[in-house]
């Protein structure tokens, strides 16, 4: 019988066992990025910005020229390397805590000059890295390490909607929010990381894409509870859709 | 003689820049450096190059770390606070090996101090400021001219190195006004960025890492050894100084920029005056010039430190005389200055006269 491939790794994707918890949707994110770069045709004039956090190791599993960043400054890396290179196609990839919190001077003003960049945001709400500590994201009653009560509003405020923050800015060409929790999403995430990739090769401007994202080791559930807990709980707070697009 | 122009310190070290090949600079304004962002928002346009005005210096030092990490030539200036900020990036920057230049146009501190010149970022020009173990070259000039000459010389040195470099002055060099010459500087056997910089993938068949995390403490040992390699080298072929009437002198002064420039005047008026003194001045100030200091004139009896600050520089001296000679200080800080008479003044003092 003759063979016929259907699936195969992703040619700029390393073949390689990543370090992600299993269960973890990090991997999922990876692939649909190194989908993209594929079908775009533009692994060897992508530029890859890591970020601090579990994704650091990024550029070991994305085959691209790559920056390891300062924890949150990503944007600032990826601005001035699109600025000097402006053929090639630079993103980063950046987790709550390094994008919304130590981070959050660096995104809102990149996406205020509208830089030709692309920005892919994993959102799990929680510092996975750190080993599960309150995020700007984490919800209202969830609890983290440094929140064991859950976390109270009055104390530490509300979640930070980073979309519709950043939706209010002018230059932003495309803003999205997305989910790889399960397969159902994970097609609309690719469709999304492709126009966001697609409005940088265009010229057209700041593209960002929030993709929300489990973390079943800190938030102590199965990976199959994780899924179901991220429809349940951060689909409401995070609502999916797209809040900007290229005109 | 070249041409001449007539320009203010700050905007003599932005043009000394342009001239060296840079096109890219990344900044935040503060005073007293804000000529040089200024003269490169215009400049760097008209040349096809890149000016932006980054949101803090933490953004700044981060778009060097991003521009560098190109292998093109860029630089950031700031001024003490500034520099504080960016001193995360720069260690990052020297961790991930990459050239660029600084340039710390210094005020008064601590916290936000004041606006006039000091010298009080010496310590953390020269041990660290950031974390790790890591080395800034760090050139200090005491005339426009030099500070030209000593900005074209830092790209070349942050390249062959590919490290960043820092050129330390003080307010007064930023806002004097001299003529200056623009002299071509070309070094041979830079390294290509070609072979590991960004942007380059197609053409070298493999990608480039920019980073500086090694997790395997056995490999961050190694890249830390590799860096003290680098700083062993800088400290065989960069030191860099000068002696000023220091042969037959019973005093020295140790003094740098700004400061060596007012000494001088006061070595000159205390000569005609019949007291052998001289200049001992370092112009690099890591890798510190401590061997003219090891081999001092039979005749020098001891050394007078003027800094503007508390003290700072004097460490270095004293490592360099070690402890038999006596070595006093005289310092003015928080944007004061020392004198030529004050320091004429020091001299009698500690000669006893
Ligand atoms: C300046 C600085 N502060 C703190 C840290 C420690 N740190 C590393 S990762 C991280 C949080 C990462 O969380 P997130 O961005 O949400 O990424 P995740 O691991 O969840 O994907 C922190 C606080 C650091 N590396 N640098
Ligand atoms: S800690 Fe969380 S975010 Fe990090 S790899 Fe594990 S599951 Fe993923
Ligand atoms: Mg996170």
């Amino acid at each position: 019988m003759k063979e016929t491939k259907i699936f195969e790794k992703p040619k700029s994707m390393v073949d390689v066992t990543t370090h992600y918890c299993p269960g973890c949707t990090h991997g999922v994110a990876h692939r649909l990025v190194a989908e993209i770069i594929d079908e775009l045709g533009i692994q060897e004039k992508t530029v890859a910005v890591a970020p601090v956090g579990c994704a650091v190791f990024l550029y070991n599993y994305i085959n691209v020229d790559a920056y390891e960043a300062a924890h949150g400054r990503a944007p600032a890396v990826a601005s001035a390397c699109k600025r000097l290179l402006p053929d090639s196609i630079v993103f980063s990839y950046q987790g709550d805590g390094d994008l919304a919190s130590i981070g959050m001077a660096e995104i809102v003003h990149a996406a205020n000059r509208g830089e030709h960049i692309t920005v892919v945001f994993l959102n799990n709400a929680i510092y996975g890295m750190t080993g599960g500590q309150m995020a700007p994201t984490t919800l209202v009653g969830q609890k983290a390490t440094t929140c064991p009560l859950g976390r109270d509003p009055k104390l530490a405020g509300y979640p930070i909607r980073m979309c519709e923050m950043l939706s209010t800015l002018q230059a932003p060409a495309y803003i999205a929010r997305v989910s790889v929790a399960k397969p159902k999403y994970t097609l609309k995430a690719k469709e999304a990381l492709r126009k966001a990739f697609q409005t940088q090769i265009d010229g057209k401007g700041f593209s960002f894409v929030e993709i929300l994202s489990t973390c079943p080791t800190n938030w102590g559930l199965r990976p199959v509870d994780a899924t179901n807990w991220l429809e349940e709980h951060m689909m409401p707070e995070f609502p999916l859709g797209e809040f900007k697009t290229p005109a | 003689m070249g041409k001449r122009f007539l320009m203010k310190g700050n905007e003599a070290l932005a043009e000394a820049a342009i001239h060296a090949g840079c096109k890219y600079f990344f900044g935040y304004p503060i005073t007293p450096q804000n000529e040089i962002p200024e003269y490169m928002s215009k400049k760097l346009p008209e040349i096809g190059g890149v000016y932006l005005q980054a949101e803090s210096e933490v953004a700044a030092i981060n778009m060097i770390f991003g521009a560098a990490g190109t292998g093109k030539r860029v630089m950031t200036s700031s001024s003490s606070p500034g520099v504080s900020l960016m001193s995360e990036g720069i260690s990052y920057i020297a961790g991930a090996e990459l050239p660029c230049v600084l340039m710390n146009i210094m005020r008064g501190g601590p916290g936000l101090g004041g606006i006039l010149p000091s010298q009080s970022d010496y310590f953390q020009a020269t041990r660290g400021g950031g974390h790790g173990d890591y080395r800034l070259l760090v050139l200090a000039p005491s005339t426009v001219q030099e500070a030209v000459d000593l900005t074209m010389l830092a790209f070349n040195l942050a390249e062959k190195y590919r490290s960043p470099v820092m050129i330390l002055a003080d307010g007064f060099m930023g806002q004097m006004m001299e003529a200056v010459e623009f002299k071509e500087t070309h070094m041979d056997g830079l390294p290509d960025p070609a072979e590991w910089a960004v942007g380059y993938m197609k053409q070298r068949g493999s990608r480039a890492l920019v980073k500086s995390l090694y997790l395997d403490p056995e490999e961050l040992e190694t890249h830390n050894w590799k860096l003290q390699a680098k700083y062993a080298e800088m400290t065989k072929n960069e030191k860099r100084h000068e002696t000023y009437l220091a042969d037959d002198a019973e005093i020295l002064i140790a003094a740098y920029g700004t400061v060596a420039r007012i000494a001088r005047t006061s070595i000159n008026e205390l000569r005609a005056e019949g007291i052998k003194v001289g200049l001992f001045r370092p112009i690099s100030l890591f890798p510190f010039p401590y061997e003219p200091l090891e081999a001092l004139p039979k005749s020098v009896k001891q050394i007078l430190t003027v800094e503007m600050s508390c003290g700072q520089m004097i460490e270095d001296v004293r490592l360099g005389v070690g402890k038999d000679m006596p070595v006093s200080m005289y310092g003015r800080v928080g944007g004061m200055t020392p004198s030529v008479e004050e320091i004429k003044d020091q001299v009698r003092k500690a000669l006893g006269r």
